[in-house]
């Protein structure tokens, strides 16, 4: 199945002052596909992240989701295109004076002429993905880091979006909400209609979840493979990356 | 030799300040949607310092008072201290002194609200969600004080004339209804093109002006916040410094155009 590339990034570079972060960053995801990035901290995946739905912009290089070019796209078509985008951030950033329903009721009231009570619908049905439901009235600042996370998560599929772009998804959870938030994310990126982009640390989520994995390092794509051949790469980088946390290849 | 640099930042800064004044009148038809949000900071902004003014209304009248009683008394005419109190007040002092206090207490919260949503990725979220900021933020708030700083000028007038009257009473031994008879006599006057006590409405109208300048400065102070905590105490310095001074300049030419 090889469709046009829904998210494109091409010789993608980026600094802050004199912080080269991104130096030709080359890499696409096809429609319906799952891409996990790894890499080691402070490479510029968030960046990396953060430029598919334009609150960066590249210093040079093109970054292209679904044909728009995302430096040069007037800001109607940028803000229709958000409303089909999820972008779970690294930290939750949720609206801290807000509680948590009204947070994922939020993008609902401003952007859609939904009713109350479909809102209301739809904020319970996303709670229960992420297993948080008793917490719906309570203020972030009430939460933990890992509760943050996933009403982070839940907030950034309320629309149900096509595009959906998670950083560290499992960072700070313990195993057992992991792996049910793993089975929530595996369900959206199974469907064929939902293009993904995962920055993960974990190996197991990685292995669930991606159809191919990039590696980051030094401001570029170093490797990108399936999941399978990545963990079993003898590419040194990752070698030294990976510790032993590597598969050994059993071929060979 | 002032460097170029500030120059440039000052012009960014004042620029982006005109910008977001302009956007966010662009979006006033928002109002009625946004109900529940302003009542919420009118609250906020009326209710939560409204003890502040009453007792700093109060002394101010009383030290207006007390001046104009030692100039007054030294010509034999303090019985016109209520004329003194009450026009000061209403031209100058009331809206002054509550704008002052508006930018301290409800202008720092703006600044470090949105500076906190700024430093925690809050705004970016927003962006994301293709959440207009303006709208959910800054019009509520505008609003707000818009409708506060006039009506706490108001009540900073009532209960500074009342303050004045005191002192005169106890000090200069002017009767009370002596000195209110002269105070509101003094407001009586009408403007030349409008029929309506001229010194009360000039007072009100830069009261309107004050709350739209420490609202606009303050909130736009908030949402350019970098930098973590030390970023939001930052913004939140830079916005009273800033409010304070842009009331005190816009005051002196809103006193010549209304007075020359
Ligand atoms: N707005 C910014 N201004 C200045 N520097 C920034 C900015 N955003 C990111 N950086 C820098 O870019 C680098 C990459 O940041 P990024 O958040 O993308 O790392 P990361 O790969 O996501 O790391 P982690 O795994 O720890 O989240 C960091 O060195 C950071 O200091
Ligand atoms: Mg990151």
């Amino acid at each position: 199945m090889s469709s046009s590339p829904i998210i494109r990034f091409k010789d993608v570079h980026k600094s802050f002052g004199s912080h080269n972060i991104l130096k030709g960053l080359t890499f696409d995801v096809e429609k319906g596909r799952t891409l996990a990035i790894m890499g080691p901290s402070g490479t510029g995946k968030s960046v990396t992240l953060r430029h598919i739905v334009g609150l960066l912009q590249p210093d040079s290089g093109l970054v292209e989701v679904e044909g728009h070019d995302m430096a040069h796209i007037p800001q109607a078509e940028i803000a229709e295109m958000r409303t089909r985008m999820g972008f779970v951030f690294q930290s939750g950033a949720l609206i801290n004076w807000m509680t948590v329903a009204d947070n994922l009721a939020l993008p609902l009231r401003e952007n859609t002429p939904l009713s109350e009570d479909e809102i209301a619908r739809r904020v319970s049905e996303k709670l229960d993905w992420v297993h948080i439901a008793d917490a719906a009235h309570k203020f972030p600042s009430e939460l933990s880091g890992g509760m943050k996370k996933r009403v982070g998560l839940a907030r950034a599929l309320i629309n149900d979006p096509d595009i959906i772009l998670y950083d560290e998804p499992n960072a700070g959870l313990d195993p057992e909400i992991a792996t049910a938030i793993n089975r929530v994310i595996c369900e959206l990126t199974n469907n064929l209609s939902v293009t993904s982009i995962v920055v993960e640390h974990r190996i197991p989520c990685v292995k669930a979840v991606a159809d191919e994995v990039i590696f980051l390092d030094e401001g570029r794509a170093l490797l990108r493979d399936t999941p399978k051949n990545f963990f079993s790469s003898e590419h040194p980088r990752l070698v030294r990356f990976l510790g032993d946390q590597r598969d050994i290849p059993t071929t060979t | 030799m002032i460097p170029t640099r500030l120059i440039v930042a000052f012009f960014r800064d004042w620029g982006f300040r005109l910008d977001l004044y302009l956007k966010v009148n662009a979006r006033l038809g928002d109002i009625p949607r946004r109900w529940q949000w302003i009542t919420e900071q009118l609250y906020q902004s009326g209710i939560g310092v409204l003890h502040v003014i009453l007792l700093v209304g109060t002394f101010i009248g009383m030290i207006a008072a007390l001046q104009a009683g030692i100039a007054l008394s030294t010509v034999g005419q303090q019985d016109q201290i209520g004329t003194f109190v009450a026009l000061g007040l209403a031209r100058e002092m009331a809206p002054f002194i509550t704008a002052i206090i508006l930018a301290a207490t409800v202008g720092s919260a703006y600044a470090a609200e949105l500076g906190t949503m700024a430093v925690s990725e809050e705004l970016e979220a927003l962006e994301v969600m293709s959440i207009d900021p303006l709208r959910l933020l800054v019009l509520p708030r505008l609003v707000a004080l818009l409708v506060m700083c006039p009506v706490l000028t108001i009540i900073c007038n009532i209960v500074g004339v009342l303050g004045g009257g005191f002192v005169a009473q106890a000090q200069y031994h002017v009767s009370f209804d002596l000195y209110m008879e002269l105070a509101l006599e003094a407001l009586r006057a009408t403007g030349t093109w409008i029929p309506l006590p001229k010194d009360i409405f000039a007072g009100l109208f830069k009261a309107f002006v004050f709350g739209a300048i420490v609202t606009v400065i303050s909130c736009s102070c908030g949402l350019r916040t970098h930098g973590g905590a030390l970023g939001v105490g930052t913004a939140t310095r830079r916005a009273v410094r800033d409010s304070i001074i842009a009331i005190i300049i816009s005051n002196y030419f809103m006193t010549w155009i209304i007075y020359r």
